[in-house]
């Protein structure tokens, strides 16, 4: 008996100190957070997507990004006034949780929201923020149609869809590197499927090159080496993935292991720095288009310094693109006055702003206009736009 | 005595938070970056993780203390030990005005709450039915099966598909995914005719995932993993309405549904095949040997359960008006299960706490932003592990005969 | 030819990294017969605690093969530590419960550590050092095998020994068999049963450990969900093997690596998942207790 109590005891105190111990060290990050008196108007800016389960390191840094971005604005005395309040709000990528994520959003009387991160999930919940006319704004939500359809008119986005990111990549493959036979590998995700299929679409379409293999690949495995010998057999010259940067770096240092050096082209979730730190040396002449950061972006040099200085560590995916969403939605607000639907709307396709991504304003459909959609190059550790 | 129970209490607590604070040390405390060869030291956080676990440890040592000598009083009195929640469930003079109560407040719900918290509601529903369904296999029946989600994803693929090619609605197509339901049911039930325990448990499971990654890959037929849009919400004779007012009538819906469901398994477990099913449960040869057809029985336990799944996995794509693979992963499966089991395993009433309790607990949590599905984990340890028999036991039913009215 | 023997290849060391985590998982099952979901985690734990001593000892400048050696001691000292905790809170107080209480108590456990890891480390991917060194002489095979699938078959196929053999002689391993045959036998003939099942944890977690530090320098990376799939995969070899038998495990690791193989190969890797369960479905009604599993005869 005694010792069932005990681990009744310990399985308790083992949730309750986790708890409280991260909830220690969140506090503090709270009264940082907050050097204004409480003003008496707030303005919260919902940021949905997967902040827990296997994918919250794409949306997790959304958060921070948002966090930054109403502490920058905050310490200027807000928005029209108001303290910009940052309210997180999880939904796994699942449908159904983002579905009540975003009523629980909607009957917390958001102004505006940041996400969500995956297209699933913000095709789900876009009806909903629809009816109670909300505006939403994603870093990484890339389906073609969430914007091209025209169905969504309250969505807007800060990252380039499927279709020109797979044609970009196609494109770059066929008449810079003047490869003739490709393998196009994904990761049966909703973004990395999205993107193969367009740049499958684009080489067809194109005659140039033959797609001489299309496979998914099971996300999390351990061991690619099998479809890596089969791509061996086809005689490939380049490999294009869609997927995001943990497949693709076990992917290429396989692929080195096997004797297998042939381009690697990817997308947007493959640009992202821990690609490099997790391929290492094997990360070396890796395409991957994104969108284009100068090094001399100074929104992004301070987005960066912000984040070290505040959280003691790196941004994660999407950062720049959910900076600079917060950004936009904020601004708009700003310039909007309020938050009313169409004002902001008006606003978000009339003014633009410098962000990490570049100095961006929305088109009629809900793509960012202005930024520059580039190919880079992994050259000794870091990533390097391609002339 | 006071005294010396809260040193030997302060003592014990500190034994759990030195070990404790030794096991997450490096955890906690250390971060590493193997690239740049950093290593980020952080011993504050052992400081709280130690302080924390022993003031929880403290109170708990007493709050247990004091559980455990009420507890012996009762016993030497010879009160039968039931919880209070089992015994209001049993007088049947309590049921009548709280099933009333019940009923009254749940239909006012979404008149009363906001559209956030009907939304909710209308989720936790629908795992209701789901944990009534898998409790007729594996409460029932006693067939575990992983792979319960399978059938929720054909229901959901069923309308999803119907729809967008063929614009049926809602009404048209929920019977037609409760005969898809039975058809999986028994395509799964075949094969695995001969298998027991855990064994079953890792073939449907295996089942399960398949159907998940015909649905991933499939693209032609299923759209793969960008899933279907635009799934119309149920028709209510061609009047339009809003979201806020959607939510409103599937929550309707639902409580019907829910309804019919408990009324539905409440009979069919005091029926020929439901005892039949508890014989199965309790011993297989014995149950073949009074003459049951396991066969049949098995088959109808799969079926009747993915019947259920497959309809609500018809209300899941109008609800949400999108479905993708996502929706129907492993866990989904593991989280219908922990339902059944949390509740009480064979417990209608049992059942429907559980689904209650996993479902909205999630979103209650939401205040804890991150830490929610870590103390989500931790609860579901402490419910188990106090309650193994789950919130509600099934109770078996007693047949009286009397030798008066008999003879 | 070369193909198939290539994709044989690929087979044998994905099977082993299989093989190597489901030893662990087979040991504690055939014990206590508990699906233990939080068996992955405790591997991933593993990995995560080899990442910190890794950290630590290259930050100071140590050299790569002892700082292996010292990651996995260090590693398997932890995990075993944590194995022992997680059967004392969760899974103990459980038995004599009805069978299903501890698998629920096992989820709850994997969802609190994968949370645990994910709010005290990062949610982010982390580069894994490469701790083993190329072996010249492998350089020849290059096509086929790299130094450190070597390493994890090498690996499985010693633990696989080494665990028989323990059961088989030791008298711990025979207190074990015991346990596994009949709990309440056992205790009337003085088996400390607490102290065995406490011991298989105590082991089954350390071969995690070793499972995790080994695969994941061989992976490169490391996140608190990997624990997940690893779980899965293990105990799909596990029963495909026989569950309980542990030549069983290593046997279901790789024709489960092997099945996935050929199914790229030949087929698609969109659907290797799906020819794997096939595969498991199709032995299972011919072997329903798995390929190396013991048939017992229906006591009536």
């Amino acid at each position: 008996m005694k010792a069932k109590w005990f681990s009744t005891v310990l399985a308790v105190a083992m949730a309750g100190m986790l708890s409280m111990g991260c909830a220690g060290e969140k506090k503090e990050e709270k009264k940082a957070e907050a050097p204004a008196p409480a003003a008496k108007k707030v303005l919260v800016l919902g940021v949905a997507g997967a902040q827990s389960g296997d994918l919250a390191s794409y949306g997790l840094p959304s958060v921070n990004a948002a966090k930054l971005v109403a502490k920058d604005l905050n310490a200027k005395g807000g928005v029209n006034g108001m303290q910009v309040e940052v309210l997180p709000m999880d939904d796994q990528c699942k449908p159904e949780l983002a579905t009540n994520a975003a009523t629980k959003l909607v009957s917390e009387k958001v102004g505006i929201v940041l996400g969500h991160i995956c297209s699933g999930a913000t095709k789900a919940a876009l009806p909903i923020y629809k009816d109670a006319k909300i505006i939403l704004m994603s870093p990484s939500a890339t389906s073609t149609e969430l914007t091209q359809s025209g169905s969504y008119p309250n969505f807007f986005r800060t990252i380039s869809y499927d279709l020109i990111q797979g044609k970009a990549a196609a494109e770059f493959a066929v008449t810079e590197l003047k490869v003739k036979k490709v393998a196009v590998i994904h990761d049966k995700g909703d973004y990395g499927k999205g993107f193969a299929e367009s740049a499958k679409k684009a080489l067809e379409d194109g005659k140039a090159a033959k797609v001489v293999l299309f496979e998914g690949i099971t996300p999390g495995g351990v061991d690619y080496s099998a479809v890596i010998q089969k791509i061996k057999s086809t005689g490939a010259d380049c490999v294009l993935f869609g997927g995001y940067h943990p497949e693709a770096s076990k992917i290429v240092t396989q692929m080195h292991k096997k004797g297998l050096k042939i381009a690697f082209v990817s997308d947007d979730g493959v640009k992202d720095d821990t690609f490099i730190k997790t391929a290492g040396a094997d990360a070396e002449g890796v395409y991957a288009t994104g969108p284009q950061i100068l090094a001399d972006n100074e929104v992004y040099k301070k987005a960066l310094a912000d984040h070290e200085k505040e959280f003691g560590s790196k941004p994660g995916a999407f950062f720049p693109q959910a900076y600079a969403a917060s950004q936009a939605l904020l601004n708009a607000v700003a310039k909007a006055g309020s938050t009313d639907y169409d004002k902001v709307v008006a606003a978000l396709q009339n003014e633009y702003i410098e962000t990490p991504v570049g100095k961006i304003k929305f088109d009629a459909k809900g793509d960012a206009e202005g930024v520059s959609f580039s190919v880079y190059q992994v050259k000794n550790g870091k990533y390097e736009l391609v002339k | 005595m006071a005294a010396e129970n809260i040193f030997a209490h302060v003592k014990r607590a500190l034994i759990a938070a030195v070990w404790l604070a030794f096991l997450t040390a490096p955890i906690m405390v250390i971060r590493v970056d193997t690239v740049e060869k950093t290593v980020t030291w952080r011993w504050m956080h052992l400081a709280y993780m130690a302080a924390g676990s022993f003031l929880l440890a403290l109170v708990w040592y007493i709050m247990l203390e004091r559980r455990d000598r009420g507890k012996a009083n009762k016993d030497a009195e010879g009160n039968v030990k039931e919880s209070a929640l089992a015994r209001g469930f049993a007088d049947p003079k309590l049921v009548k005005p709280m099933l009333a109560f019940g009923f009254v407040a749940a239909v006012a719900f979404p008149w009363i709450f906001s559209m956030y918290q009907t939304n909710i509601l209308v989720s936790a529903l629908i795992y209701v039915v789901l944990g009534l369904g898998l409790n007729i296999t594996v409460g029932l029946a006693g067939l575990l099966d992983l792979g319960y989600v399978a059938f929720y994803a054909v229901g959901a693929y069923t309308y999803a598909l119907l729809n967008h090619h063929f614009d049926l609605g809602f009404w048209t197509v929920l019977p037609m995914g409760a005969i898809m339901g039975a058809f999986f049911g028994l395509l799964l039930g075949f094969p695995v005719l001969r298998l027991r325990g855990d064994y079953l448990a890792i073939v449907t499971l295996g089942f399960g995932q398949i159907i998940r990654l015909v649905l991933e890959n499939w693209s032609d037929f299923s759209f793969g993993p960008s899933g279907i849009a635009n799934i119309d919400r149920p028709g209510l004779f061609g009047i339009p309405y809003s979201v806020e007012q959607a939510t409103t009538y599937i929550y309707y819906i639902m409580l019907g549904l829910v309804m019919l469901t408990i009324f539905v398994t409440a009979r069919l477990k005091d029926s020929r095949i439901g005892r039949a099913w508890l014989a199965l449960r309790e011993d297989e040869i014995a149950c073949q040997a009074m003459g049951i057809d396991n066969t049949r029985a098995k088959l109808m336990a799969f079926a009747l359960g993915a019947t259920l799944a497959s309809l609500m996995g018809v209300v899941f794509a109008a609800k949400t008006t999108f479905v993708n693979p996502a929706s129907f992963t492993f866990m989904e499966s593991a989280m219908i299960l922990a339902i059944v089991v949390l509740g009480g395993m064979g417990s209608v009433v049992g059942v429907i706490l559980g689904a209650f309790l996993l479902m909205l607990l999630p979103e209650y949590m939401r205040a804890f932003s991150e830490y929610r599905m870590l103390l989500f984990g931790a609860t579901m340890i402490v419910i188990m592990v106090f309650m193994p028999k789950g919130l509600v036991r099934a109770k078996r039913k007693i047949y009286k005969i009397n030798a008066e009215t008999a003879g | 030819m070369e193909y198939f023997l290539q994709l044989f290849f690929s087979g044998l060391s994905r099977g082993s990294v299989y093989a190597l985590i489901a030893l662990g998982y087979t040991m504690v099952y055939g014990i206590i017969e508990l699906i233990n979901f939080a068996h992955g985690e405790i591997y991933m734990i593993g990995a995560f605690m080899g990442l910190i001593v890794a950290g630590v000892l290259t930050a100071m400048g140590w050299p790569v093969l002892s700082i292996l050696v010292i990651a996995i001691i260090v590693s398997v000292l932890y995990s075993a530590a944590y194995g022992y905790t997680v059967e004392k809170i969760a899974y103990k107080p459980l038995r004599g419960a009805p069978r299903l209480a501890p698998l629920i108590s096992a989820i709850g456990m994997s969802i609190l550590l994968q949370n645990y890891i994910m709010l005290a480390q990062t949610p982010d991917f982390l580069p894994f050092p490469r701790l083993i060194p190329d072996l010249d002489f492998m350089e020849r095979f290059s096509m086929f095998l790299g130094t450190s699938d070597l390493f994890i078959i090498v690996t499985s196929l010693v633990v696989m020994v080494a665990l028989t053999l323990f059961i088989k002689f030791t008298r711990m391993g025979k207190a074990m068999r015991a346990t596994a045959q009949n709990r309440k036998m056992a205790m009337l003939v003085g088996v400390n049963v607490d102290q065995v099942i406490s011991a298989t944890f105590v082991i089954g977690s350390s071969l995690a450990a070793v499972g995790g530090v080994l695969i994941a320098t061989h992976v490169g990376q490391i996140n608190f969900v990997i624990g997940f799939l690893a779980g899965i995969k293990a105990f799909t070899a596990a029963v495909l093997g026989g569950i309980g038998s542990i030549p069983g495990a290593v046997l279901g690791g790789l024709v489960l690596g092997w099945t996935e193989s050929f199914a790229t190969g030949y087929v698609s890797s969109d659907y290797e998942d799906v020819f794997a369960f096939c595969l498991l479905v199709l032995i299972l009604i011919f072997r329903p207790a798995g390929l190396l599993g013991k048939q017992r005869a229906q006591k009536v």
